[in-house]
């Protein structure tokens, strides 16, 4: 039995909204090994960002249980939830709007520690700040600089050394590279791998880009309107896709390269509504064999089809 | 298709003169594509691909902005030396232009139908019956029902917004498509979507399309020819099958090196070291040098000259002047 | 999406290592303005005058002390403004009038964006049923003309100085509540406070430390403008008689006695109307350029 750090079963968080109950999340079930990472992969709207959200219980989630660590942490109080924040972190995908305008480098990345009482006295504050600003690689003579006169991969770092500065064991890290250049992308994804070995980490890497979450994720999970449809390890996701969507997601990619074009799958109409979605498969109407599937109308389930290899579809026999 | 040079750009500079100094944003560049070809121009954020597209349009912010030398000659005539009125004309006409964010770029209290039918109005001679009609026809052409003509902007997604505006930038048969990341707001499966139909699009209709774009994937899937980018200048020009068989300029090459492989796997990427140089003190010489793994002194002191390595495949290396001594390979 | 390419690559990255906070940019942005520049030293001289109002003119001496045989002559080498109904020189009664109109102005803006604010920022940062209540009340607030409401005030509490502050600084609470809760409303939803929360900051600190800092700029420049608006009800609660009480020097109270003698002493109400203008003139040039200064959207 793999060591297990976070366990998550059948979550659900609903939002009310003046048309009906919004199911973002809905019955996810998950577990993340100690020093692995999770690739969660979706489309805008598939809920992904919320599950997130809600097991770092920044959000409260509706149902289900969230068990970090052996402890199921939707029960903790004020108290606990505060050291929890110790524990588990994130990191977030937009370096512009994650970091408060009116405060230093320095300021942003110390803040967490005075929060937590975490050093004894100024000097000492100075020195870790300056060790962790070291760690994401930023030069010393930008303690003083606020985030508008730095690039968008600096901010990234910063975000990154607030994150570090509490010591966590798990991260998640919500689209933390969507919004840079690619060659600034290459660098933070590489900082990220390389704290990840040192410090032993654990990511939940939320992200809509299919090759970097292939690149750096040991298992992934796709989510369709708040549920899973196929979880596995990443290479065995992309060599062998079966989930419907999955396979039109993975084809959808545009690759840099001319060679193997694969034939495209374009998926017909948009993501459906996630406001009181009708029982059922969720990608019953976009779904290239749904002519063919005799039980669209009830909700299909993660089955095991080997190798760690778990896929929720009516047709999964016929697919394989 | 045939073979007629459509569009023609000479030697282009654009400043953005500010109070915290001179941006440098394109410096120099040459472009040339024939009618119906499709040309991507790469870059990360600030090269410069925008302001060259807005160039071409006429649409700089002046001020800050100014074009400062160069020539831009469309079907023969250089933009850069007509009247306002007469750009006019050619704007949203025989050059039109997509713009990034398909939620900002419509105007959210006119139908859908009567934005289409707007620009038609403006440029050719229909009466508003006749131009709704059009717009029907158009809407119908990116793949909407034709009978969503009076819905209003909101009632659509996000993809489907980009198809109204695909529409409206068609409606007149345009002779030059700009398109400015086009299915950047995009997921990717509706991404796929959009570049299907604009393929599509651009065989009916034989339209040339300048399509800027970051990705890579993208410029693989739609371009005949790619145009690479960095600090304003054109580094590297070629087709894409010599882009992506055999691309040269080390700047290119970190491009390819900072994407994750599909295909292989690869433990940690090859980032390009550094940043983005400031454009409003560009580093002399080669601007790339700071950050180039080849780069030696002389990079720094010669800038330089757009070289042919092999047919239509230009790069703008002292590699290939035979002034530094390397090999440049993946 | 006029010039992304400029604005995406102007993150110019600053070699020295000292803090040139937002607020320095905004100075600096200020400073090219010349007609907030201009307002600015009108203010500073206004401000100094009052502060220095004792080494000019001597209060009880000049200001307040009768001087029968003179009254309502012309300006002169002696009284450079003239002297009013009851011989007083109007110079020395401008200046220390000068103390008690910014005085007041200033003040009781700092009533109505404490106030105003607290309110304003616990109303937009925890929404819901309190955001009803206090809104709501602000909203009959709004719903009484402000002078009106300063009058009703004034009269209940009985007219001085500190009566006045408070009437005029009350009847412009909500104004600033609404400001306040605005951009606290629009703050609240940016990704740095969930990080803040993420961090394991409490509501108190994430108000205090991320929220009001950030939504200082609105409040500022109509703080500005507010303490134009607080002098000119001053003048005009004054004028009617419900403001200071003589013998102290006000420009609006001056103004009303001056009144009488419109006709054949100029000088009397001229003089003070004409402060009370270039003040609020100069306040609001002030208050302008500090809207552009504070404006992102303006910084090129």
């Amino acid at each position: 039995m793999a060591d297990k750090i976070l366990e998550v079963k059948n979550l659900k968080k609903y939002f009310k909204t003046p048309k009906g109950m919004l199911h973002a999340v809905d019955g996810v079930n998950f577990s993340i090994e100690r020093g692995k990472t999770l690739g969660v992969v979706g489309e805008s709207g598939c809920g992904k960002s919320t599950t997130g959200r809600v097991v770092l219980r920044l959000l409260e989630a509706t149902d289900g249980d969230i068990i970090f660590e052996g402890k199921n942490i939707r029960m903790f109080d004020k108290r606990q939830l505060r050291q929890l924040r110790r524990e588990m972190q994130i990191i977030f995908q937009d370096p512009f709007a994650s970091l408060n305008p009116r405060m230093t480098v320095s300021e942003i990345i110390a803040e967490p520690l005075i929060i937590h009482g975490l050093t004894k006295n100024k000097k000492e504050l100075d020195k870790r700040v300056s060790e962790l600003m070291e760690i994401v690689g930023l030069a010393d003579r930008l303690v003083n600089a606020y985030p508008h006169e730095l690039d968008g991969g600096r901010r990234q770092r910063i975000g990154i050394a607030r994150t570090l500065s509490l010591n966590p064991k798990f991260i998640v890290c919500d689209e933390p590279v969507s919004a840079l250049d690619v060659s600034i992308q290459a660098q933070v994804l590489n900082l990220m791998q390389d704290l990840q070995e040192e410090l032993g980490l654990t990511y939940m890497f939320i992200t809509h880009d299919l090759s970097v979450v292939k690149h750096f994720s040991d298992e992934i999970a796709v989510m369709y309107l708040g549920q899973l449809v196929e979880k596995a390890p990443a290479s065995e996701l992309f060599k062998n896709p079966v989930h419907p969507y999955t396979k039109a997601l993975l084809s959808a990619i545009p690759v840099p390269s001319l060679k193997n074009k694969k034939e495209r799958i374009i998926l017909k109409g948009e993501i459906t509504s996630p406001i009181n979605p009708e029982p059922g498969c969720r990608f019953a109407k976009r779904c290239p064999h749904a002519d063919k599937c005799t039980n669209a109308n009830s909700q299909p389930v993660l089955e095991n089809i080997g190798n760690e290899h778990y896929v929720a579809c009516h047709m999964v026999n016929k697919l394989m | 298709m045939s073979k007629k040079e459509l569009l023609k750009i000479e030697d282009l500079s654009i400043y953005y003169i500010t109070e915290d100094g001179t941006v440098k944003a394109v410096n120099g560049i040459d472009i040339k594509l024939n009618k119906g070809e499709t040309l991507g121009l790469v870059g990360e954020t600030g090269a410069g691909k925008t302001t060259t597209a807005l160039g071409i349009m006429r649409l700089i912010p002046n001020p800050p902005g100014k074009i400062m030398s160069g020539k831009i000659e469309f079907e023969g005539k250089d933009l850069l030396n007509i009247p306002e009125e007469e750009m006019r004309m050619i704007r949203g006409n025989k050059i039109s232009m997509i713009f990034q964010d398909p939620m900002t770029s419509l105007n959210p209290v006119m139908t859908v139908g009567e934005q289409i039918a707007e620009v038609i109005e403006i440029h050719q001679d229909l009466n508003k019956q006749e131009a709704m009609k059009k717009a029907e026809e158009m809407l119908e052409l990116v793949g909407i029902p034709a009978a969503r003509v009076n819905d209003y902007p909101h009632q659509f997604s996000g993809g489907m917004k980009q198809r109204v505006v695909i529409a409206i930038s068609l409606a007149c048969n345009p002779q030059l498509l700009i398109a400015d990341e086009p299915t950047t707001a995009l997921d990717v499966t509706i991404q796929a979507q959009v570049l299907d139909l604009m393929n599509n699009l651009k065989e009916e209709f034989n339209t040339a399309m300048i399509l800027i774009t970051h990705d890579l994937g993208v410029v693989s899937e739609v371009c005949d020819k790619v145009a690479i980018m960095y600090a304003g200048e054109i580094v590297e020009a070629a087709s894409l099958k010599q882009l992506f068989e055999n691309p040269r300029h080390p700047y290119t090459l970190g491009l390819f090196g900072s994407i994750p492989n599909l295909d292989e796997e690869v433990d940690r990427l090859k980032p390009i070291t550094g940043l983005m140089p400031d454009p409003t003190n560009l580093p002399t010489g080669c601007k790339f040098h700071p950050r180039c793994p080849y780069g030696t002194d002389i990079c720094a002191k010669q800038e330089p000259k757009a070289i042919e390595i092999e047919d239509g495949h230009k790069v703008k290396c002292l590699i290939y002047e035979g002034l530094v001594d390397a090999e440049v390979k993946r | 999406m006029t010039s992304n390419v400029a604005k995406g690559t102007m993150t110019v990255e600053k070699k020295k290592n000292k803090k040139r906070s937002q607020w320095a940019e905004v100075w600096r942005r200020l400073k090219k303005n010349k007609m907030a520049m201009l307002g600015l030293a009108i203010l500073t001289i206004l401000v100094l005058t009052a502060i220095f109002a004792d080494f000019i003119a001597d209060y009880d001496n000049v200001v307040i002390k009768q001087d029968l045989v003179n009254k309502l002559q012309g300006p002169s080498a002696e009284h450079p403004f003239g002297t009013d109904e009851f011989g007083r020189d109007i110079f020395a009664r401008m200046i220390h009038g000068a103390r008690v109109s910014l005085r007041v102005g200033i003040l009781a803006v700092g009533i109505s964006i404490i106030i105003g604010g607290t309110l304003g920022a616990i109303a937009g940062y925890y929404g819901g049923k309190l955001d009803n209540v206090i809104m709501r009340v602000m909203d009959i607030f709004l719903a009484i003309p402000s002078i009106l409401l300063a009058i009703a005030i004034v009269s209940a509490l009985g007219p001085s100085l500190m009566n006045l502050m408070i009437a005029i600084g009350i009847s412009s609470v909500p104004s600033y509540a609404r400001i306040v809760r605005s951009s606290v409303l629009s703050i609240r939803d940016q990704e740095f406070i969930e990080a803040a929360k993420a961090i394991g900051a409490n509501d108190l600190r994430i108000i205090l430390k991320h929220i009001i800092p950030n939504a200082l700029a609105p409040v500022i420049v109509q703080g500005t403008l507010g303490v134009a608006g607080a002098i000119l009800s001053t003048a005009g609660l004054s004028f009617i008689g419900l403001g200071i009480q003589p013998p102290a020097p006000e420009w609006g109270a001056m103004l009303a006695t001056g009144r009488p003698y419109l006709r054949y002493a100029w000088h009397v109400t001229t003089f003070p109307g004409l402060a009370i203008m270039i003040t609020i003139l100069a306040l609001n040039l002030v208050g302008d350029g500090l809207r552009d200064a504070l404006d992102p959207r303006l910084k090129q």
